[in-house]
């Protein structure tokens, strides 16, 4: 089957499809549009929507014979079907004529689009899915745009929350059966249902069962219209005002592609983004809410022995005391690819010794992967650690202890958590980071940096594959851009005058000087695939992450 | 390519200038005893036509509903960005609960506006409308932003013909 062809006509016009898709896949990779609800590349094919009708015939043959039967001009005739046909639910197959664009499929499609709007209750205006509703889109695109029905609607549940996490309106649902059979196939477990028949066919759920999974927010994306809402984005913003950004997930090392949707600096959610290598189309819920904890604990002021002050004097203050020396420096999981080369670079010019720690979480077999930092393999790829780091930082107690250590550079980590608690006060602690912990309280030092949501960078994930993050708010007036930061202690530690660079400079460096990096200058929004075979030896704790692209390489997309 | 036009030659009439003057005397002369039409605002107020494009404000239907439903439409069309409406949901203990979406605040920043009306043609719910304000000042610039209360206190009442969540309500109720 792989790299077969088959040759088909649409439209009148002929083409080579991959053999073994959907009609609608095939339409698709040609750019031709068909228009669906209840299919989804990454899910099995129900066919109740009947959106997706196209007229199909294949070439005709003798039934007793099996001979090609021919018209006047000896060429084979098509035996068109009588009815339309779905094309989610109909293969491709040699000499396949399929028609989109005529009158009667039109015909179907305004009809289908009335039935579905026959209940439909028409609140577009204080529905959360306007916008991005798909009834919304296909009907201004193909419905008729004046209702014939004088009847009164269909009454069912409106405003039902299902877990804390979703409200569900069954009045608006178009029964496709998204959601159904996303909780089966991927989550693992009946969550919803449909109850009733017919028109009064109603979405519905146990409000006593076990409703709640980490991955339950993937229906709300799925779902093609409003019946299924966010409750956290719930009422908060209209999805035309939000910017979208490309972005990766922060929550583990699965390196989830994602999307920031932001307002005047404020982030409103964050949804997945498809890449079929990493996340296909899902992402958990407990990684969407990552920028809360800026919400809540961002740092915006520096200070010096906790009083606050200017930045640039903290920075001037933290650049003196590095030339003492005896300095650690405690690096994160957090920090991109090119903060990482920097800090490689400060460690030689200081003459200081770089640790770290991992972040152990549990394994949920999906998108959420047992290291908490999403870019460990980053700092063994840039040479700043040399193995898996410990979930403590026990060299950097021992080198305190044994009197090596007076000043520890401190990147974003809570040293007080990794076990130094007992420690801090015999150093001078500078510590540098967008959020707020404990140790920001006792340093010396407190500046404030950017958080993967207000700066550019790379991450290399569990499948050594590096992705690029893009700012997507700015950074509190306070806060200083983390590269600027380091190569300015740099330029201070090593008494060099360069230009500090921008982060496309930055990465043409690396790319230069490091082998495994050489394509980082240009990553594709899909990411890239690193050569991860120099750490072979080094025990990694994640799972191996789900093969998503599997069979089918061409995937619709929602 | 260059056109020459001719100078119409003056007759001795028009040279003396005298019919011109005179005509436009009897002009002057004729208003100067016609009824006054000058208006001595503000002592006196003018007459507001139907239609008239004033300040946009927020109105409430006949059983004294706040319309709005902030679904932030009026926001998207303003060219000025003179609106700035935040959502919320309704309380569940008030009677409207089941429209589940209003304004927390509905901010027009009337040093903004350019009472243009596209608000009022955006707004599926007809809840805000133009009214018949034109004059309007205030000490700071804070004072020129009118919130969600002043707003539904200045427009008042417009009767609904349509009473489309009333309908709902009745037809839940069945």
């Amino acid at each position: 089957m792989e790299n077969q062809k088959v040759k088909v006509n649409i439209n009148g016009a002929d083409y080579e499809v991959a053999a073994g898709l959907n009609i609608l896949e095939a339409c698709k990779s040609l750019g031709i549009e068909i228009p669906f609800f209840c299919y989804h590349p990454s899910l099995k094919v129900a066919g109740s929507c009947r959106m997706c009708l196209v007229q199909m015939g294949t070439p005709a043959r003798d039934r007793a014979t099996g001979a090609p039967i021919l018209d006047e001009n000896g060429v084979q005739k098509i035996a068109w079907m009588p009815k339309p046909v779905i094309s989610c639910g109909t293969k491709v197959s040699e000499g396949m004529h399929i028609l989109t664009d005529s009158e009667y499929v039109a015909d179907c499609r305004r009809a289908v689009l009335e039935f579905l709007l026959l209940n439909h209750p028409l609140d577009c205006p204080i529905c959360d899915k306007a916008g991005e509703c798909k009834l919304q889109e296909y009907t201004h695109a193909y419905g008729r745009q004046t209702s014939r029905y004088v009847e009164e609607k269909n009454i069912k549940r409106k405003k039902r929350p299902l877990g804390t996490k979703i409200m569900v309106d069954a009045e608006r649902c178009i029964q496709c059966s998204r959601c159904i059979r996303f909780c089966k196939e991927f989550i693992g477990k009946s969550i919803l249902g449909f109850t009733k028949r017919g028109s009064k066919v109603e979405i519905g759920f146990y409000d006593n069962a076990d409703n709640d999974s980490n991955y339950l927010l993937n229906v709300v994306d799925g779902c093609p219209v409003g019946a299924l809402t966010e409750t956290a984005f719930r009422f908060k913003m209209r999805t035309w005002f939000l910017k979208t950004t490309e972005s990766i997930c922060g929550e583990s090392s699965a390196g989830v592609n994602t999307r920031v949707w932001s307002r005047g600096g404020k982030i409103y959610r964050i949804t997945p983004r498809q890449n079929p290598f990493v996340n296909d189309m899902f992402m958990s819920d407990s990684g969407r809410y990552t920028f809360k904890k800026y919400e809540q604990r961002r740092l915006d002021h520096a200070t010096i022995d906790a009083s606050p002050c200017q930045t640039e004097y903290a920075v001037s203050r933290a650049s003196e005391i590095l030339k003492l020396g005896g300095v650690a420096i405690v690096a994160n999981g957090w920090q991109s690819v090119e903060e990482m080369y920097l800090l490689g670079e400060l460690a030689k010019a200081c003459g200081a010794k770089i640790y770290m720690a991992s972040h152990p979480q549990p394994d949920d077999g999906k998108l959420v992967s047992a290291e908490g930092a999403p870019n460990i393999r980053g700092a063994l790829i840039t040479g700043i650690i040399s193995e898996y780091p410990k979930p403590n930082l026990g060299d950097l107690e021992r080198q305190i202890q044994g009197g090596g250590v007076k000043t520890i550079l401190c990147f974003g980590e809570d040293l007080a958590v990794l076990g130094l608690q007992h420690l801090l006060k015999g150093v001078n602690v500078i510590y540098c980071g967008a959020l707020e912990n404990d140790t920001s309280a006792e340093a010396k030092i407190c500046l404030p940096l950017y958080s993967e949501f207000e700066k550019d960078g790379l991450w290399v994930n569990r499948q050594f594959r590096i992705q690029r993050f893009k700012k997507a708010v700015d950074a509190p007036k306070a806060a200083v851009n983390d590269i600027d930061f380091i190569a300015g202690l740099l330029r201070d530690a090593t008494g060099e005058s360069f230009k500090i660079p921008s982060v496309g400079a930055l990465r043409a460096v690396i790319a230069s000087k490091n082998e495994i990096l050489k394509d980082c200058a240009s990553v594709p929004s899909s990411g890239l695939v690193l050569d991860g075979s120099k750490f072979s030896a080094i025990e990694f704790p994640e799972a191996a992450a789900i093969n998503f692209a599997g069979a089918t390489s061409s995937k619709a997309g929602e | 390519m260059a056109i020459i036009v001719e100078r119409k030659r003056l007759s001795f009439w028009e040279r003396t200038y005298l019919p011109q003057i005179l005509s436009g005397l009897y002009i002057t002369l004729k208003n100067f005893f016609a009824p006054k039409v000058t208006l001595e605002y503000p002592d006196q107020q003018p007459v507001i036509p139907q239609g008239y494009r004033g300040a946009p404000v927020l109105v409430c239907d006949s059983d004294g509903r706040h319309k709005c439903v902030s679904c932030q439409l009026c926001e998207f069309v303003c060219p000025s960005k003179a609106i700035k409406v935040t959502p919320s949901a309704i309380p569940e203990d008030s009677q409207y609960a089941f429209i589940e979406k209003g304004p927390a605040d509905f901010q027009i920043d009337m040093s903004r506006c350019i009472y243009c009306g596209l608000c009022q043609e955006a707004c599926p719910e007809q809840a805000i409308f133009m009214g018949s304000e034109f004059s309007i000042n205030a000490y700071t610039r804070a004072g020129l932003v009118r919130h969600k209360d002043d707003l539904y206190k200045i427009g008042g009442v417009v009767p609904d013909k349509i009473m489309k969540w009333q309908k709902i309500k009745e037809r839940e109720a069945k």
